[in-house]
Parts: structure tokens; C-alpha cells; sequence
């Protein structure tokens, strides 16, 4: 059953049978975490199967979040972070996790300085 | 290409839309987002974990849930991603994650299905994550007083409430502004409170 889409769920079939039944991704990668392809990535030797193939073009130019590889492949979430985290593993993507607002412990700078970063680039949209 | 010091700079925040089934998150996503809203979907079997006591969902079903998302270039080094909630707030299990770490919400509101977001703001008091209230002004009337909506709602009276055209891309940056600067404004209270 999908909710709140209409998006073609034929991939759905067997998700993770690209990820030769595993579920569970070696490295924990937040929704929104960047991903980017890695020289060693981009010189394309060391790539498996085609999901890696596609995963290292799609994250070869801007950066893209888990939830964007996920949703251009047209796999469950689940399914790309296995994915991803076994490539970062062999260093064909680099991920970028995202910072956290209250991660920072001591007196938040961090976090802070992360939202003004954010509102003033809001108000310039 | 960014040299290697620059890419360790890179990050992302997100805020997350909430609100019942059709009151427009993916429309108010979509007013802002630099990229036509994507879809992802997230499995739960019965080998995901945190898993709801309240889940109605029998142990070893499989159901996929759908989030739209969006994204907004922030600068070179971050991105802001915009994640509509799955549209029925039984599958609990995908909140968990979508909360983990985000700047707050945006509790889109329909008056005309006011009882449809109490879990949600439940949900957010009892996570502690910051919210503000966007009422959704279908066809630009405002029906009600914003004062009521706060009061039938029941929240804090620093919870800030708006009227909002989610179809409207400058209402939704006010939206998104607002949410930061009380997100912002809550921490300094915290750290005067501290120090």
C-alpha cells in the first residue's frame, strides 16, 4: 500500500533483492545527509554491479541527499542506504552528515551560526 | 571542483512539514523547492525497529510509506531540505527519523479539519521539537480568528501562529523565516537561561 503518492511502485516487488537481501546498511546515513562521488568513484574501476554505476553519476556533479538517490533511483529508502553505505565503505562516495543543532554540546555556537547561515539564506530566495 | 577542506564543510538541515491528509504539504514544498518535489518511500517489516506500541499495523506486515520532499540551495556549502510527513500519523515509525536532528516544523492547518493535526502537535511537544502553526488560507479567505485557532488547539501562547497560501512561494518563505527566527530566538532564551 502507498500513501500520499501515486508514483509507479513496480520496483517495490522485491526491494532489496539489489542488496542481495540485506537490510541493514553498514553506516547509519540520515535522510537528508550529502553524498558525493569520490575521485576513486568517478575513475569507475572498482564499480559492481549498475545501481553503483548510477549512484556514482548521480552523485558526480551536485551534491545529493540519501532521500534524492532514493527517490531518482525509484528504490526504498532502506534500499539506497545499504547501498551507499557500502560504496562510502569502499570509498567511491563520500557522506556528508549533517551537523545537528543541539549535537554541539557546550554552548550550541555551532548550531547557531548553522541558522543564521540558513535565515539569511531564505531571505535571499 | 571544491577542494578537499571546502567538501568537509558541506552540510544539510532540514525542516519538516506536517499537517493532515491533503491539507497541501506537498504544494507548500513545492513553492519553494529549486526542484520539482521528489518522492521516497521507507519500508517497515516486521524487522524495522522502533516500531510504535500504538502501531496498528500486525507484526509482520510490510507497508511502505510515501514522503515528498524539496530542496533549497542555501549556499555552495548547504542544503535545506523540506520533508512532507507521510500523510497518516499512525506510521509513527518514519517520524522518528524524520525529526532526528531537524531545525522544526510547520504544522499546516485546514480550519476546516482543525482535530486533524492534535497528534502531530503532540507529537512534536512530546519530542521537543520546535513548531509553528501555518494556517493554510484556501482561496485567500481567512475564516477564522487566529487567536480561536490557538486557542482550540491548545498551545503555547510563543508557539507562533500564521496565515499562510502554501501555493504561494514568498508566503512560504515568510513561513520558513519565521520558523528560523523562533528556532533562533528559543536558543538565546535557553542560553541567557544557562549562563
Amino acid at each position: 500500500m502507498v500513501l500520499g503518492g501515486d508514483e509507479p511502485t513496480g520496483s517495490l516487488v522485491r526491494p532489496y533483492a539489489v542488496t542481495r537481501g540485506r537490510t541493514r546498511p553498514q553506516l547509519e546515513i540520515a535522510l537528508e545527509a550529502l553524498v558525493e562521488t569520490t575521485a576513486r568513484g568517478r575513475s569507475g574501476q572498482f564499480l559492481g554491479g549498475r545501481e553503483q554505476k548510477v549512484i556514482v553519476d548521480l552523485c558526480g556533479g551536485r551534491l545529493q541527499s540519501l532521500a534524492e538517490i532514493a527517490a531518482r533511483m525509484e528504490v526504498p529508502l532502506g534500499v539506497a542506504r545499504v547501498l551507499v553505505a557500502d560504496m562510502a565503505a569502499d570509498g567511491l562516495l563520500a557522506v556528508h552528515e549533517p551537523t545537528g543543532f543541539d549535537a554541539d554540546g557546550g554552548d550550541g555556537s555551532v548550531g547557531t551560526e548553522l541558522l543564521e547561515r540558513v535565515l539569511s539564506g531564505l531571505r535571499r530566495l | 571542483m571544491n577542494s578537499p577542506a571546502d567538501t568537509s564543510r558541506v552540510t544539510s538541515a532540514k525542516i519538516v512539514i506536517a499537517g493532515g491528509f491533503g491539507v497541501g504539504k506537498t504544494t507548500l514544498v513545492g513553492s519553494v523547492s529549486e526542484i520539482t518535489p521528489l518522492t521516497t518511500e521507507a519500508i517497515m517489516t516486521s524487522a524495522s525497529e522502533g516500531v510504535d506500541d500504538n502501531n496498528l499495523v500486525p507484526d509482520k506486515a510490510t507497508t511502505t510509506v510515501a514522503m515528498d520532499f524539496g530542496r533549497i540551495t542555501i549556499d555552495q556549502d548547504l542544503i535545506l531540505y523540506l520533508f512532507g510527513t507521510p500523510g497518516q500519523t499512525r506510521f509513527w515509525f518514519m517520524w522518528d527519523e524524520l525529526v532526528r536532528g531537524a531545525i522544526g516544523a510547520i504544522v499546516l492547518v485546514d480550519t476546516r479539519r482543525l482535530a486533524d493535526c492534535f497528534s502531530v502537535i503532540d507529537f512534536f511537544e512530546h519530542r521537543k521539537l520546535p513548531y509553528l502553526v501555518a494556517v493554510n488560507c484556501f482561496d485567500g479567505k481567512q475564516l477564522h480568528d487566529l487567536n480561536d485557532i490557538r486557542d482550540a488547539l491548545q498551545i503555547s501562547h510563543d508557539v507562533p501562529v500564521m496565515y499562510t497560501d502554501a501555493r504561494n512561494r514568498e508566503s512560504t518563505k515568510q513561513v520558513l523565516i519565521k520558523l528560523v527566527e523562533y528556532v533562533l530566538s528559543m536558543r538565546r532564551t535557553r542560553t541567557v537561561g544557562v549562563h
